[in-house]
């Protein structure tokens, strides 16, 4: 089963996606979920909370479920614990997503099984911030070995908001 | 797919540079600036929550000084580095991270005499406490561990013992404690050594020696695999709310380069020796050329020693890599492709007319450079006891490895006659 891993795959996905649920995503802005979630808004994308405890965060309306957010979404984005993947999974397959992202830290076979069988992309154990910051904004400002070797003019996205 | 694994002699030339965003400059820009402009209110305050990545203030980061990071990072195999103004000033940012007062450092013996005096000294008024051990014997190093032992520290080769470590089991050692063990490796670079590679977790570089390369300019760097689980219980200033960065916990936000960023953010922040732009481009004309230098330091630093090893005025020669020398072995296993360009050797002959041999021989040399420095394009040579280490006694000088007939070579890029030439006249003289 294929995750992407690379980072033509990973430039593709951030390049082509918009929306991005964020499972999990916590109203307490020292929390990782929510600097992921605040950053990608920054770089132009709307990050639409699903979390039952709170009402809004990041200006967003909070959902208690992905099948209740009201518009379509590119990306699920997960901060969730590792067994709860295969549901959510399933929930953005019938939620009509592109791409089901479990973050930094987390692995779930079953749950990559399930979203790869319905052609969504996959993407294991890595932060949305992190690689969007890696291949096309700050991380390398911040002294991080970002793997990118390229003669070609850096990308900025920040341009997009 | 996987990303294409480029090779080290590309990495000396792109890693961490690509084309300026606005001006498509091919040649890394100098970016002579303190401070950079917010966006906006919001912008400001998501770079100071550390929210976005971007540049605030040069103390903190640069994107000049960033290309160097990034590319000491790729070469020595690392996930993150942070620069600073000299090595002196990298070393102390990556201990001062890992390290507070009551804390306690494990670190060989043979530690270049400038960190020496570092730990020793200004360590210990800061209530960091370092036992000194045989860098050769890592059952040393774990019988001098504490339970408030943060790290151990060695250096791939020592300067001017010419030691080369067994970074292997001395990690073995760290990893057991559950620390982090620290190399210096500035005397191999990375063309030489990866330390990372044989398990230390951050590595060390005064940049102003072999990646510079040219003896024009300071820098430092630190290096951190993104492999050292700092979750394990002892460090809680990498798993805790951070009270120096409004409860930020570095491990769980940043991963696998939390180290660097709490070096940067919390202790070159707030320390400040920071690398200037100009200084980081000037380092990084000189790595481009790192993969075609150091062969040739290596290449003929070991002819220098082979040479030396049979003139009859020279009493001894010590170089890794010449046969018969006691770190041979260990040298063949973690610098298969050189030594590098430093040795060290005995001019024969005592004190006469009251100039020891050695110092007659420095007075006696044409082209090779009387200075204290090693690492440059051009062959540099020094006499350490009548220079680096003559405040010590002569019993003391011996302790730290510095005999009265000890001159110490870094070989440079000259024709390889003309440094023997250099090398033989001045020998001729000192035994006049």
């Amino acid at each position: 089963m294929a995750s992407v891993d690379d980072i033509a795959g990973l430039r593709r996905i951030l390049l082509q996606s918009r929306v991005i649920a964020v499972v999990g995503l916590s109203p307490n802005w020292y929390r990782p979920s929510y600097f992921a979630a605040k950053y990608m808004q920054e770089h132009g994308y709307r990050a639409i909370p699903v979390n039952p405890n709170a009402s809004e965060i990041l200006g967003e309306t909070c959902y208690a479920s992905i099948d209740a957010i009201p518009v379509p979404v590119d990306i699920v984005d997960c901060f969730r614990q590792a067994d709860e993947m295969p549901d959510l999974a399933r929930a953005a397959v019938a939620k009509g997503a592109k791409v089901f992202w479990m973050q930094l830290g987390l692995r779930n076979d079953e749950a990559a099984r399930i979203a790869d069988a319905a052609g969504l992309d996959v993407v294991q154990n890595r932060c949305v911030k992190i690689e969007h910051a890696r291949l096309m904004g700050g991380l390398h400002w911040a002294g991080v070995n970002t793997g990118v070797v390229s003669a070609k003019r850096e990308l900025v996205t920040r341009d997009r908001k | 797919m996987t990303d294409r694994a480029f090779g080290f002699d590309t990495l000396c030339l792109h890693a961490g540079q690509i084309p300026d965003a606005a001006t498509g400059a091919r040649a890394l820009p100098i970016y002579q600036t303190t401070s950079f402009v917010f966006d906006s209110a919001d912008h400001a305050a998501s770079l100071f929550n550390l929210q976005t990545f971007g540049n605030v203030y040069s103390r903190i980061s640069n994107p000049t000084v960033a290309a160097l990071e990034e590319r000491v990072a790729a070469l020595e195999g690392g996930r993150a580095a942070l620069a600073a103004s000299t090595g002196m000033a990298a070393q102390m940012l990556a201990l001062l991270t890992l390290c507070r007062h009551g804390d306690h450092i494990v670190a060989a013996r043979t530690l270049y005499g400038g960190t020496y005096s570092q730990l020793a000294t200004t360590f210990d008024q800061f209530g960091i406490g370092v036992t000194f051990v045989d860098a050769d014997d890592p059952a040393a190093f774990r019988a001098a561990l504490l339970p408030t032992t943060k790290a151990l520290y060695a250096e791939t080769i020592g300067n001017p013992q010419l030691n080369v470590c067994d970074i292997a089991s001395l990690s073995a050692v760290a990893h057991e404690a559950g620390i982090p063990l620290v190399v210096d490796n500035t005397m191999a670079s990375p063309f030489l050594c990866r330390p990372f590679e044989h398990g230390a977790d951050i590595v060390i570089h005064s940049v102003t020696k072999y990646l510079g390369g040219h003896g024009t300019t300071m820098g430092g760097v630190v290096v951190e695999s993104g492999k050292f689980p700092w979750d394990n219980g002892k460090f809680p200033q990498m798993t805790e709310p951070s009270r120096g960065y409004h409860g930020v916990r570095f491990y769980e936000t940043f991963g696998d380069f939390g180290f660097t960023m709490k070096a940067r953010m919390e202790t070159m922040r707030t320390l400040g020796p920071t690398l200037a732009p100009l200084s980081a481009f000037l380092l990084l004309q000189g790595i481009e050329t790192l993969h075609l230098r150091m062969p040739r330091h290596s290449e003929s630093a070991l002819a220098v020693a082979q040479h030396l090893a049979a003139h009859p005025a020279v009493e001894w020669v010590n170089y890794p890599l010449l046969p018969g020398n006691r770190y041979e072995p260990i040298a063949r296993r973690y610098l298969p492709r050189g030594a590098g360009g430093i040795l060290t050797f005995g001019v024969r002959g005592g004190k006469i007319g009251g100039a020891p041999a050695g110092v007659r021989f420095i007075e006696g040399v044409q082209f090779l450079s009387h200075l204290a420095n090693i690492g440059d394009a051009k062959t540099l040579v020094i006499h350490p006891a009548s220079t680096t280490h003559r405040q010590l006694t002569e019993d003391e000088q011996r302790a730290a490895g510095v005999t009265p007939e000890m001159i110490r070579l870094s070989i440079g890029l000259e024709s390889l006659d003309d440094i023997l030439w250099d090398l033989d006249q001045a020998l001729e003289k000192s035994q006049r």
